[in-house]
């Protein structure tokens, strides 16, 4: 391995000894002996090394390392021959490879996508393997908190416009937790098992959670109840500040630094007017995989659930946090980007709003037509094509019955069905008066309208401008 | 892995000792000892974890959407989506992988061009090849009689890809369907219509829609004498004809009059950007008792048309807009930030498309660059004295024309000045004067 390096670094010295030589146009014969040895050194090299292209090291536990155990639900593609590959298991992922890929240092960017996981389905719950995810993130060296800060705030947005109920954002830091464990006394090596544990704690009480850490997972009583005293803890900035004072938690660097970056962040969500839906909490401790500084997960407060029907129960809409490690792990030279980002768990929220309009009792439309073009009476194909052609060549949402002598019932009862505000009556009396009987479908008031008319009187009264859109 | 991670930093800070010594001129041996421990180092790493190495790239014959790309594909499926809407479409989805049973036997010798799913235990997968076969299948599955939907997502084909051509093997098709039993030739009329609506609203040149029939095509071969079993062979002498899928009773191709390429470049060449034709049988093979279904549909070749989009924006040297960002909120002095998030988070609740520079104290200039170059046409810029006087200078960013703005205001005074100097162009701008 050290002369493979050496003997590389060999090859590039004489290729520019080379192409030294033939800049300064040195005799041929100098130049084809130094050509030779260039060429025995790459022989050296042997063949199959120089094709490889973009090698970079990812080793199998970065991963590993992000999905851990969940690899084995990562769907591959059957080995036909050619490249190994198989679907993509989250977009952070693919994110973190374009990223490395085309040598990015910044960008915000957004992407909607399904992703695919081999689990066991719980299609009741939301649970598919195959599913939307709707990640934002923020990639780049930027002064520290205002990006983090952004997240939150259009985690909000999204959540407050979506109308689903009212939220909490949970607010926490990686480094607050690594010191918290580090001087309650938890072992390295038991952090991630003692994470999942105290995570429970939004859903079940302290008493089981503290079972569970000292019962199955051997961890020490004293240690436990020392946990206790933090994690059972959330509140505003001013617990923050409080535990800046804290006389064990403030001698540990880690610790201070979360907590510092915290308060800042406070700050700013001030500033952004979202400081009311936020709540610093303590024993968020899930999702740890890559993050490596503040996390956040958003919760519905109440889910609007059905009488008598299994609510959704508590569980989070989005969530995120700040992974300043990951792209370094593509990246051949490992360059470091910072990212902060957000998901929103689009699975969920579909779920919740069909029971929100199911329980209101609102029509879906499935199609965006604004009118029916109509036939009173039999032998009047010709006459619907033309105008519904009209109607499409300025711009409005139109449609006909593909039926040479419809009955104008049916026609009506088409537009009641479908949700069609407007139905054009084309009959033969209107023809020879030049005039289309327009009908509400809802109020079945009609008003005869002049064919020259008709386009913009339709576009009046479905609010469309009237330039072609 | 801690005592990997310590390893890690040892092989670091040894490397920028030799790296070091060099610079300064050390002594060769010096130098030597040196690189010899941090050659030992290294290999205590281990050769097998530094030589786990991946190659850093998308699968054969696929490709990453840049924002760039993305905003033409955005417009293209814009105008395309609109069109359907205006028809009265729905839209529906479909999985991406359906069982291997439900596409087998549909695409004759093109199955070979199926991605199969490894077998892992359950039950055996493939990737869709078309948006075709799995809309029979929900036609079936769902016992649906009629529904006329439109369909726009990825499928997938084990080809050999040709990507500055624009073939791909993981591409977007978009497909519109009218399925049922209507009477004649009418849904099919509306079908071609919308092609002809969509090529010419996406204005990539005169177009020419061809059609015929296969009961010509039969009818015709059998006069001049060709025997049933060289109909295939024939057709594809014909014509591509075998490029469309089975059981067409007529075909339509929508074919370019003029590709627009940029000199020196190969021409996109003349060829279809949308096919489509009626198929009555394909629903009856996926249903229980056979049940007919009559389809009429077509299909928009979205990735030439990508391409086509792409090189005329470049010919016209037309810039892409990668965001809708209406203003950059900027500061013009220091400790200024506190203001910036405040403005900008009012901007936000109130609707507008705003942005700030991520920076505690970022310089002017930095921010008006960052305005051009991202295409942002207005930037609000707070300053200590316009602090003082309630006032914030707007300012536009092609014409440097600065309008100054009573703080409270801003927000209606933004939409007033929007409409006044740009209205919304999200797609595309090129420097307009106020």
């Amino acid at each position: 391995m050290a002369e493979r390096a050496a003997l590389e670094e060999l090859v590039k010295l004489q290729g520019e000894r080379v192409r030294g030589l033939k800049q300064q146009k040195a005799s041929a014969e100098l130049i084809e002996e130094e050509v030779a040895k260039l060429l025995k050194l790459k022989a050296q090299l042997g063949p199959d090394e120089s094709k490889q292209k973009f090698v970079l090291k990812t080793p199998k536990e970065t991963l590993m390392g992000k999905y851990g155990e969940d690899s084995k639900l990562i769907y591959d593609l059957k080995d036909q021959g050619g490249e190994l590959l198989s679907l993509r298991y989250d977009l952070t992922v693919p994110f973190a490879r374009y990223l490395a890929m085309n040598k990015l240092t910044n960008i915000k960017r957004y992407h909607i996508a399904k992703v695919y996981r081999r689990d066991n389905p719980a299609m009741t719950r939301g649970r598919y393997r195959e599913f939307y995810q709707c990640d934002f993130d923020i990639a780049g060296n930027f002064d520290p908190m205002i990006p983090d800060a952004e997240c939150l705030k259009i985690m909000c947005e999204i959540l407050s416009s979506l109308q689903i109920g009212d939220f909490l954002v949970k607010v926490n830091d990686r480094r607050i937790l690594d010191g918290m464990f580090a001087i309650c006394g938890v072992s390295d090596s038991k952090f991630r098992t003692i994470c999942s544990s105290v995570d429970k704690l939004d859903k079940v009480s302290w008493e089981e959670v503290k079972n569970e850490m000292v019962g199955e997972k051997g961890l020490a009583p004293e240690v436990a109840d020392r946990i206790g005293d933090y994690v059972q803890q959330h509140g505003g900035v001013s617990l923050v500040e409080q535990l800046l004072q804290d006389p064990k938690l403030s001698q540990n660097k880690q610790a201070l630094e979360g907590l510092g970056d915290l308060k800042l962040l406070f700050e700013y969500l001030t500033l952004f007017g979202i400081d009311d839906k936020i709540s610093f909490d303590l024993s968020l401790a899930r999702g740890l995989d890559y993050y490596t500084g503040v996390i956040y997960e958003a919760v519905l407060l109440q889910t609007p659930a059905q009488a008598g029907e299994e609510p959704l129960g508590v569980g989070s809409v989005a969530a995120g946090g700040r992974y300043d490690g990951l792209v370094g792990m593509f990246d051949p030279k490992g360059r470091k980007v910072p990212c902060v980002g957000l998901s929103i768990g689009v699975e969920r929220i579909f779920s919740i709003v069909e029971q929100r309009l199911e329980a209101l009792e609102e029509k879906v439309r499935t199609t965006e037509t604004q009118v029916l073009v109509a036939s009173a009476q039999k032998k009047l194909l010709e006459e619907r094509l033309k105008l519904v052609s009209e109607l499409w060549d300025a711009g409005i949402k139109a449609e006909l019955l593909y039926k040479k002598n419809p009955k104008l019932l049916n026609q009506l009862q088409y537009c009641e069905e479908a949700g069609i505000p407007l139905v054009a009556i084309i009959g033969e009396q209107e023809l020879k008066d030049g005039v289309i009987k327009l009908r509400s479908v809802t109020s079945r008031e009609e008003v005869d309208v002049r064919r020259e008319d008709l386009v913009e009187e339709i576009k009046r009264r479905t609010g469309q401008p009237l330039c072609i859109c």
